[in-house]
């Protein structure tokens, strides 16, 4: 049991996190991951194959586009390979970006009823749209056979990736989420914002575009957008041709640290208008 | 020991107020255009709010509150709608923040400001069970251990893995009720959840809510508009009044304030009415409960009343009485009582109507009073008065409002 004494008092502006409060209602974020995970594919005859049909077509319409009309460069990797390493993180975070930027809306029914650490409302699809990304690795690994690509010692680094994908894909639902309770723009802004997101991330093109025609320094600057270094390191965690990229993924795990950070405590501390403004 | 300590407790809203609409073609291109800047000060002043916000749109749902409560009390919250009672549910229960004050609470606190909170329709009884209870504060291996009797208590065994989209109302309710049951905070916040389910699961909710209460030395705050739950589980109260404590320890002392102030009526409706006329003169019609006059009319439903006429004969020859019909709000003739037909004097009458205990219900009646000459009304008062049944407190575990207009109590004979 946490801690019994509690302080309710008004105009309250500090940043605290309360993560004895946090862990006793750890039992409640595990139930609301697999209410998302169970639910979203119910009563559809796909199911889970939905999973692998959204990047498995994305990756074969932007194959036929970008790679055989455009002749966009993959860096000597076949581009089917070279785009859906491209679009299964670009998935997950346009994805969570969706579900965790609504998440306060679609809770409010939930938080202005009862009490519970509100922390974990955007947390939630974070954790639960790991489940399609885990789904959707499976054709990643059926097109690595087909094109006869061994990943090497790189494939250690995935957690990393993991990690930085899902500081990113929190930090953004921290600052969107507590945004879109209350000007509900931002719910429309996402939607309208997250293709474009898409093209500034190195999805259909390589990054070294950008080394190429900008230099080091740009590359770098290219870096601060947390879906560079993501992606990079993504398709460097599978493809043993190319080196980890640390230098870029360390300037985006700072960025989305940052990202992180400042988001959480806009969180905590718009919180308790949550239920005013919902 | 002192378990809930509110100190000065304010809570300001923003309402809507009606927007300004232009007449003209520039100004309606104006306000176009204006109409963002307008909307984003709108939603961002939600949740911009002080001890000094003045502005016309600014709701005060609770002011100054002050209170405290012992440990194992129970706390009985009553007002009119709109009065505050909800209010302070949410902030006690940290669903929203004060404007201005503080609360210092020792306890774990749970709340039921609704039953089936976050209940997901495409999931399973057993499933939602596990997610309402972690919602509700519970953690699993306790839902583990409870989980038999919560199944047990709610009566859905049998549908236990069907997803609740299939469940009839009934049972999603009395699901949702059996998971907050079984919680076992220090500190239990209720708000009117009792207005579900059918009467006997409502029985059997209030009996459960009366274990839940008076185990273990647990605290319970209870809203409720049932006056007579509310006297039966509770031990004190607050009256709460356009956010204002208007009365607060005491039950019956709150309980008569919030009653006074709910039908704040004279037991004559219309004082103005001509009460004379050329046969007779009404001089007073009064009422009593036992010996005790009640100016408002109301009476407690198991001692026996009297309705008091006097009267002048003025010109009156022949069979006389005085018929007095009981309406129901609604306009219903429940029943008419008619005093015995005489020939009476001229000069100073007095008529007593005795209605015996235990025969009407704590329901609202309308009296039309009738004065009637040889089979012809010559004096007659469409609902001139009202009263309204008391009921007190009961004992058993059915709280629940008797149905009917009248609650007579007959006499039953056992094993003849």
């Amino acid at each position: 049991m946490y801690d019994n004494k509690i302080l309710i008092s008004a105009g309250n502006k500090k940043f605290k996190l309360n993560f004895k409060e946090i862990w006793h209602y750890k039992d409640l974020l595990y139930f609301l991951v697999y209410r998302d995970i169970t639910v979203i594919y119910k009563q559809s005859i796909l199911g889970f194959s939905w999973a692998i049909i959204q990047p498995l077509f994305s990756t074969l319409i932007f194959t036929f586009v970008f790679g055989n009309l455009a002749n966009i460069s993959s860096d000597g990797i076949p581009y089917p390979v070279f785009s859906l390493l491209g679009v299964i993180p670009w998935t997950y975070f346009s994805a969570t970006l969706n579900a965790s930027g609504s998440s306060l809306i679609g809770a409010s029914s939930i938080f202005t009823k009862v009490y519970f650490p509100r922390v974990l409302i955007p947390i939630t699809p974070v954790i639960s749209k790991l489940s399609d990304f885990t789904i959707s690795l499976s054709i990643l690994i059926i097109f690595l056979i087909y094109f006869g690509i061994a990943p090497g010692l790189n494939l250690l680094f995935f957690p990393l990736v993991l990690l930085l994908m899902i500081i990113t894909a929190s930090g953004f639902g921290f600052w969107f989420s507590a945004l879109a309770i209350q000007y509900r723009d931002v719910k429309f802004g996402i939607s309208f914002i997250t293709p474009l997101l898409m093209y500034l991330a190195p999805v259909v093109y390589p990054s070294s575009l950008i080394l190429n025609k900008f230099g080091y320094d740009v590359y770098l600057l290219y870096g601060i957008y947390p879906l560079t270094g993501i992606i990079d390191s993504f398709r460097a965690v599978f493809l043993n041709s190319i080196s980890f990229p640390w230098e870029l993924y360390l300037i985006s795990l700072t960025s989305a640290l940052l990202v992180f950070m400042t988001g959480l405590i806009f969180y905590t501390k718009t919180e308790k208008y949550f239920a005013d403004v919902a | 020991m002192k378990i809930i300590k509110v100190e000065n407790l304010s809570k300001a809203y923003r309402i809507g107020l009606k927007e300004k609409r232009s007449d003209t073609l520039g100004g309606a291109i104006t306000s176009f255009i204006k109409k963002p800047i307008n909307n984003f000060k709108r939603l961002r002043n939600l949740s911009n709010l002080n001890e000094k916000s003045k502005d016309a749109d600014v709701f005060w749902a609770l002011k100054d509150i002050n209170f405290e409560v012992e440990q194992g009390d129970i706390l009985g919250i009553i007002g009119k709608n709109g009065a505050g009672k909800s209010t302070l549910l949410k902030i006690l229960s940290r669903i929203t923040e004060p404007t201005t004050g503080q609360i210092e609470i020792n306890g774990r606190v749970a709340s039921l400001l609704e039953v089936g909170t976050g209940f997901n329709p495409e999931l399973t009884g057993r499933e939602n069970t596990y997610l309402n209870g972690t919602i509700l504060g519970m953690r699993k291996k306790e839902i583990d251990s409870k989980f038999d009797a919560i199944v047990d208590f709610s009566g859905v065994e049998k549908f236990i893995d069907t997803p609740v989209k299939r469940y009839s109302s009934g049972m999603r309710v009395r699901l949702a009720f059996a998971v907050a049951a079984f919680l076992e905070p220090e500190i239990l916040i209720i708000d009117e959840v009792l207005a579900v389910g059918d009467a006997e699961f409502q029985k059997k909710c209030l009996g459960k809510m009366q274990d839940i209460s008076q185990g273990e030395g647990r605290t319970v705050l209870f809203v409720s508009h049932n006056m007579t739950a509310v006297r039966s589980l509770c031990k004190s109260g607050i009256y709460l009044e356009n956010g204002y404590v208007k009365e607060n320890g005491n039950l019956e002392h709150v309980i008569n304030k919030y009653f006074n102030v709910l039908t704040d009526t004279n037991f004559i409706l219309n004082k103005n009415i001509e009460l004379e006329n050329e046969y007779i003169f009404i001089k007073n019609i009064s009422y009593y409960s036992g010996n005790k006059q009640i100016n408002n009319g109301k009476f407690e439903i198991d001692k026996p009343n009297t309705i008091k006429i006097e009267f002048d004969n003025k010109s009156i020859r022949g069979n006389f009485n005085i018929n007095l019909l009981f309406n129901s709000p609604d306009g219903y003739n429940i029943f008419t009582v008619c005093s015995p037909v005489k020939n009476i004097d001229i000069g100073y009458h007095q008529y007593n109507c005795i209605i015996p205990e235990n025969f009407l219900n704590d329901v609202v009646y309308y009296i039309s009073v009738m004065f009637v000459n040889n089979a012809n009304p010559i004096l007659n008062f469409d609902n001139l008065l009202t009263i309204e049944g008391l009921e007190p407190p009961r004992v058993g575990s059915w709280l629940g409002k008797f149905p009917g207009l009248i609650k007579p109590k007959f006499q039953w004979n056992y094993n003849l």
